[in-house]
């Protein structure tokens, strides 16, 4: 099996301490780069659409767009796989507490929010785009497994493809089997081949599991406390000129990533 | 348009749903056009409705060793697994490619968030869960595929697909993908949804849910039946099975329109309908058999109706098998493509069971009874919220467009 090499066009990031990836990139050269508004903007959404959203749809909205801004491609072009590995906690929370106490006053709008696949079906009507798009979840290997299969859908159909993995927050007693302590989110446009708009070359290959690479604080404690956040080894990765790092694809499974800079 | 692929072979398959456990019983009342519906008699407070309850479940305790996964959506994986020597049909995949070579693929809706209402429903004193349910790898959406690979011992890629009724379609594209890279030799697929409350009153504050069986495609349909259902099947290169089934091709696409209703004139159903067809090097007249989606909601049923309408001749027999099974969710997509493969290998149209007054928007397609006849190609449609769309297409061995 030779390596996946695919092209990254475009990164979003967002975190209550990382407004994007350019937040990122201060960090880790030594800067404090301002944290970002309590509640992302999510500007890819119709203002309407904004205030009904749910917050994790706006978590994962916000990151897709800054990456397809970067990209600067057409956001209807994108066929879309978008990862997470608890979906909308805040909704999971709500729905089994109003179900064991009050079933019949189950809100309609919150049950169909509740589908893991809220977050794409919002980003495919807010931008027209009838491409195939994903739901994907694979608990601590979210991101890892969600690079693979955004990889795979890239050469083998030889399109771009928007990757987004987010994870909210979560509210006891819901947190205390997810281990969410803060938002993440994070999104790629990865590319077939090299373009004018190509960031960085990115070769995959599965690997046997090796523990996630170990990664300076502060970025340490963000993934311990979000699953979704364990994509930073890898956004580390892209922040800088070179580099490799491991990801998990499952437990059973790695993922080794060498990135190369495109000027 | 993409180009047309190389087929898979389907080297094994099986079914758990209303209808029985494995595929005699769902064969048995496909030929008798007996549904599988009930009486609501799921949860504390039952909603007036008809359900597709497997039945056992309550009794289907795991393995000691996989204990620690038990739950209601668990159970109903393993009691599928364990059905039409499908276990054994991995065991030799994996002996043959190595465990890190076959990726495991499944599709859910809500996985086992039974077990999380559960939780809720027994709080400690203090607000926790109790102590039974600290399990964390059950409250999370990949709790179904993580649970098999663990019974499975499987080690390659392996995914949750969560598109809610699309979910267990969609794992078919993603396996040929990752077959096509050579990323594996094998791969596991399905998908297993179960009654929990989420779903009944979910679905009953959308008033989607019929106090009656759902009856798709009939004038006076009034929403739909909600089943649970479990199944797999086992997708390998043709060159290892040339005497096996295949899938021949796959569709998707997004709608683009809203969150719980169907494009109005049915676009995302058409893209990945063609996009299958053209994958599969089809022409329509060459579809011997359609398992619609047909999930007797108003908007469905009218919309996927047209499209068969306008794109079939009326050689092309078409029916939903949602009055057989109810709407499983996230595991329509496994229950309904092993119904297409039975069509196949049985020569057996599954008449539309509950349509018996049809809504005039139905073309000659459709079978309203069963039919006998020789059927090489059938495409299976499975459409889900967020406007999600897949569409599969499988044919006899050795068929080629």
């Amino acid at each position: 099996m030779s390596d996946l090499r695919v092209y990254v066009e475009g990164i979003g990031l967002w975190s209550p301490q990382l407004a994007d990836f350019a937040a990122l990139r201060s960090l880790l050269a030594g800067q404090t780069p301002a944290p970002p508004p309590a509640r992302p903007t999510a500007a890819t959404l119709p203002p309407n659409e904004r205030r009904r959203a749910p917050a994790s749809v706006l978590l994962a909205i916000e990151a897709a767009g800054q990456a397809v801004a970067m990209s600067g491609r057409d956001a209807a072009t994108l066929a879309c796989v978008f990862a997470s590995s608890h979906g909308d906690q805040t909704i999971t929370d709500y729905m089994c507490a109003t179900l064991a106490h009050a079933p019949a006053e189950l809100s309609p709008i919150r049950f169909h929010n509740s589908v893991h696949n809220a977050a794409v079906g919002y980003w495919t009507i807010a931008t027209g785009c009838h491409a195939p798009s994903t739901a994907i979840a694979a608990q601590a290997a979210s991101f890892g497994a969600g690079l693979l299969e955004a990889a795979s859908q890239v050469l083998t159909e030889q399109r771009a493809v928007l990757l987004v993995c987010s994870d909210g927050a979560g509210s006891w007693p819901l947190a205390e089997v997810t281990d969410c302590d803060q938002p993440f989110a994070c999104a790629l446009v990865l590319a077939p081949a090299a373009g004018a708009a190509t960031l960085a070359r990115l070769d995959l290959q599965l690997a046997p599991p090796q523990p996630d690479d170990a990664l300076p604080e502060p970025l340490a404690g963000w993934c311990r406390g979000n699953p979704s956040a364990r994509s930073l080894a890898l956004l580390a990765v892209l922040a800088s000129n070179a580099g490799s790092c491991r990801l998990a694809a499952a437990p059973t499974l790695g993922l080794q990533i060498a990135m190369e800079k495109v000027a | 348009m993409p180009h047309v692929m190389t087929p898979l072979a389907v080297t094994a398959h099986t079914a758990t749903s209303a209808l029985g456990h494995g595929l005699d019983a769902q064969l048995d009342a496909l030929r008798g056009e007996r549904s599988g519906l009930r009486p609501n008699d799921f949860s504390s407070a039952p909603l007036t409705c008809w359900i597709g309850r497997v039945d056992g479940l309550e009794t289907a305790a795991l393995p000691a060793a996989l204990a620690s996964w038990d739950c209601r959506n668990n159970r109903l994986a393993w009691l599928g697994l364990n059905q039409d020597g499908f276990l054994d049909r991995v065991r030799a995949a994996r002996a043959r490619y190595g465990a890190g070579r076959v990726a495991l693929l499944l599709g859910t809706s809500t996985a086992s968030i039974g077990a999380t209402e559960e939780a809720y429903r027994r709080l400690d004193a203090d607000g926790g869960f109790p102590d039974d349910m600290l399990r964390p790898a059950i409250h999370a959406p990949h709790s179904l595929a993580a649970f098999v690979a663990a019974a499975l011992a499987l080690e390659g890629p392996c995914l949750t697909v969560s598109t809610a009724c699309s979910s267990s379609a969609k794992v078919f594209a993603s396996a040929e993908r990752m077959l096509r890279l050579g990323l594996i030799d094998a791969a596991v697929v399905g998908g297993v949804d179960t009654l929990c409350d989420s779903v009944l009153f979910g679905f009953n504050a959308l008033e989607l849910v019929s106090p009656e069986p759902c009856r798709p495609f009939d004038a006076a349909r009034n929403g739909i039946s909600i089943g649970e259902a479990a199944g797999f099947a086992l997708l390998e290169r043709i060159d290892t099975a040339p005497d096996a089934p295949r899938l021949l091709g796959y569709g998707e696409s997004s709608d683009a329109h809203h969150m719980s209703t169907p494009h109005p004139q049915g676009l995302g159903a058409e893209l990945a309908l063609n996009d299958a067809l053209a994958r599969a090097g089809l022409d329509p007249a060459q579809v011997g058999y359609i398992n619609l989606h047909g999930t007797a909601s108003q908007k469905n049923d009218e919309v996927e109706a047209a499209l068969v309408a306008r794109a079939f001749p009326a050689t092309t027999r078409a029916s939903s098998t949602k009055g057989f099974t109810g709407h499983t969710l996230g595991a329509a997509g496994i229950v309904e493509a092993t119904m297409a493969l039975q069509a196949i290998e049985h020569d057996l149209v599954p008449g539309n069971l509950g349509g018996d007054t049809p809504d005039p928007v139905c073309g000659a397609q459709f079978a309203w009874h069963n039919e006998q006849q020789r059927i090489d190609v059938a495409l299976s449609n499975s459409f889900g919220f967020g406007g999600n769309n897949a569409c599969l297409a499988f044919a006899r061995a050795g068929f080629v467009a």
